[in-house]
């Protein structure tokens, strides 16, 4: 096979639960809320798709139980955050930590086992065509479903009623309430869209991506997918951005493997955090953009009395 | 229809009885829990809370895990109470081990009364060194100290890994990852006999203790506690930001780093790639439900510490996986956080509001005849 193609589908592979992630969490900050429990949720998402595909046979079904799952535990969060008004900060983190010890919990008869994942497609005659076959039709399926989620986002946020409603709760819940729109109903439905995108996130890494279930595989994607909201200053398609060029890091270490570079593995390994700590410091920087980019109520809990 | 109605002051008994009642509902989650996965709740509740218990040697291994998480969550209290969310601990107790691990290696064979304090200096400078970059960057860059402190946590891991299997590696060991076993006086002296309790143990109040005194009576305490509860009073009063975060880290990483050799130098020996079970994340849960209080600390380290035997026992006697222990700190972490709600809020039953009631409340509406 070409080796570009192939250097063009194995990078948008690692990026895509990135893209999934980091959608999600978009939509969800656009809201007003900080749910840092994306690490959690893609772990709960990634063990509830392996397990329902290892046991109904269907990969797809466990996709669809993954985000299931992902939203299930995004509603923790929305109740303890929205409802009960906790700290969003420590909540988040809480939700990674209950996501990480319930994955590597219900998983454990599942480590060893090998399903029949969602493998690339190969439409006959297309997919065999000269660079072009592989490039456009050799990708696996949730490959495309993330561009159609990026193009759904993209619309909704700023070319839907929908979407203009969700932002002004986001930048002064006060106001939205006061013109009459569900503040609270609002963020519920943003927090279990970030939920859903997590959980697919993590069901496209044990069903698609590896195929396979490992205590902890999602290995900091959740977090890697926060640092991409900020980089991407909370807009879409430089989250996609964002994800292909942290998904080429990913990559990088089995390249370089493969060129037999003796260079111990570890160093390999460390290369998406670093870039992760780098990227964010750089962005981070210039504070005016980030505070004009933010959401303006972003983290701050909303009681209509107050 | 119930709703949340603001306290005019927060309640000083719920900021105490929401752990308490968090832990009740936790143990009220298992309760029933276990029925479903097939165990008797009381043969459960046994092994989880009583067997631990009911020998010295079990007490000793309660004193024993809760020593890392109490120092540990007395330095991220620090920063906590000033708005400062260092949750790299772990890494920074890894970076810990590695510096004192890395003196106790290059001092192997040496008997010197002198080389475990070094090793806890080296321990505690690592750990201060790895916080100081989430520090920096917050600081320099403005970049989220939260995201940086975690990926720096993969990175520390990844760094003890490439020691252990290579430069480090102990050249007799049969090619495992592991160093060599530290010399006799690498090792923390044992406290209590039949048991794994060693002085580290002491060391751990110590830090709780020297938490409280910076925290409560020193000048620069307050000033970090102002930041954290009205970082506009702070500024006005002319309390430097930068520094509160700096403190805020690096007191934290001090602390994490210190347990870190506390582990090493004590029930390990010598260095792994593994050296701590998730102490420094789990020390975040004991801070919070130990109400960023020193004496909190220690009562919440202490029952994380049980949750961690307990999870042993459970597997010994009931062959229940382990990784309960982890669900049972993130429940118990959801319960509190959703407990505390009540320090500033009290439940109401809402009245009908009619709309006479409306009016009567108004006095501008009811001149305009609305």
């Amino acid at each position: 096979m070409d080796t570009f193609a192939q250097l063009v589908i194995l990078t948008l592979a690692a990026g895509t639960p990135l893209v999934f992630a980091a959608l999600g969490e978009l939509v969800t900050e656009k809201s007003g809320v900080l749910n840092l429990g994306v690490e959690g949720m893609m772990l709960v998402g990634a063990v509830v798709a392996f397990m329902v595909a290892a046991t109904s046979g269907s990969p797809w079904l466990g996709i669809l139980a993954g985000m299931g799952a992902g939203a299930a535990t995004s509603l923790i969060f929305g109740a303890i955050t929205l409802s009960l008004l906790a700290n969003q900060v420590a909540t988040g983190l809480a939700l990674s930590l209950f996501g990480i010890g319930l994955s590597a919990f219900v998983g454990l008869d599942f480590v060893s086992v090998v399903i029949a994942g969602i493998t690339p497609l190969s439409i006959g005659g297309l997919s065999d065509l000269p660079v072009v076959g592989q490039l456009v039709f050799g990708h696996n399926p949730l490959v495309y479903l993330s561009f159609a989620l990026f193009a759904l986002v993209q619309w909704f946020l700023y070319r839907s009623r929908g979407g203009l409603v969700l932002r002004a709760v986001g930048e002064s819940p006060q106001s939205a309430h006061a013109i009459g729109y569900p503040v609270i109903a609002i963020r519920y439905a943003a927090v279990l869209f970030g939920g859903a995108c997590a959980g697919l996130a993590g069901a496209y890494l044990s069903v698609a991506y590896t195929p396979l279930w490992v205590e902890g595989m999602v290995a900091g994607r959740g977090w890697i997918a926060l640092a991409l909201v900020v980089f991407a200053t909370w807009k879409p398609w430089r989250v996609l951005a964002g994800a292909y060029l942290f998904g080429g890091v990913t990559l990088a270490q089995f390249q370089v493997q493969a060129l037999g570079v003796a260079i111990p593995s570890q160093y390999l390994s460390m290369l998406p955090y670093l870039a992760t700590i780098v990227v964010l410091a750089m962005i981070s920087r210039d504070a005016v953009a980030i505070r004009l980019n933010a959401p303006a109520s972003l983290g701050r809990p909303f009681h209509p009395a107050a | 229809m119930i709703r949340l109605e603001a306290r005019p002051e927060p309640s000083r008994t719920f900021k105490w009885a929401s752990p308490l009642i968090a832990v009740t509902a936790t143990v009220a989650i298992g309760f029933a829990l276990f029925p479903a996965m097939g165990k008797n709740p009381f043969d459960a509740f046994h092994a989880f809370f009583v067997k631990p218990l009911d020998s010295l040697y079990g007490v000793g291994e309660l004193l024993l895990k809760a020593s890392p998480l109490m120092m540990i969550a007395t330095g991220l209290a620090a920063g906590y109470r000033a708005n400062v969310w260092n949750i790299g601990a772990e890494g920074q107790l890894t970076l810990g081990a590695i510096a004192g691990g890395g003196v106790a290696l290059a001092l192997h064979g040496v008997d010197s009364p002198l080389v475990l304090p070094l090793m806890m200096a080296a321990g505690v400078a690592g750990g201060v060194a790895w916080a100081a970059i989430p520090a920096w960057l917050r600081t320099r860059f403005n970049a989220n100290e939260i995201l940086t402190s975690l990926m720096l946590v993969y990175v520390a891991t990844l760094t003890l890994s490439l020691l252990v299997h290579d430069a480090w590696r102990d050249p007799e060991g049969f090619n495992f990852p592991q160093s060599k076993l530290f010399s006799e006086s690498a090792i923390l002296p044992n406290m209590l006999e039949a048991t794994r309790l060693h002085w580290g143990f002491l060391l751990a109040l110590a830090v709780v203790a020297a938490g409280w005194v910076f925290m409560q009576m020193s000048y620069v305490g307050y000033q970090m506690r102002v930041a954290g509860l009205a970082p506009a009073a702070a500024h006005y009063a002319g309390i430097s930001a930068p520094r509160t975060v700096w403190l805020g880290m690096l007191i934290g990483g001090g602390c994490a780093g210190l347990a870190g050799v506390g582990e090493i130098a004590g029930p390990i020996g010598q260095l792994q790639p593994s050296v701590s079970p998730g102490y420094g994340f789990a020390a975040i849960i004991v801070a919070f439900v130990g109400r960023l209080h020193p004496v909190g600390i220690v009562f919440a380290s202490l029952l994380m510490s049980l949750l961690y035997l307990g999870g042993e026992s459970a597997q010994l006697n009931l062959a229940l996986p382990s990784a309960v222990t982890g669900l049972f700190q993130g429940t118990l972490l959801f319960f509190l956080l959703a407990a505390d709600v009540f320090i500033h809020y009290r439940l109401r039953g809402a009245k009908r509001v009619t709309r006479a009631a409306v009016a009567a409340s108004d006095p501008a509406r009811k001149m305009s005849g609305v």
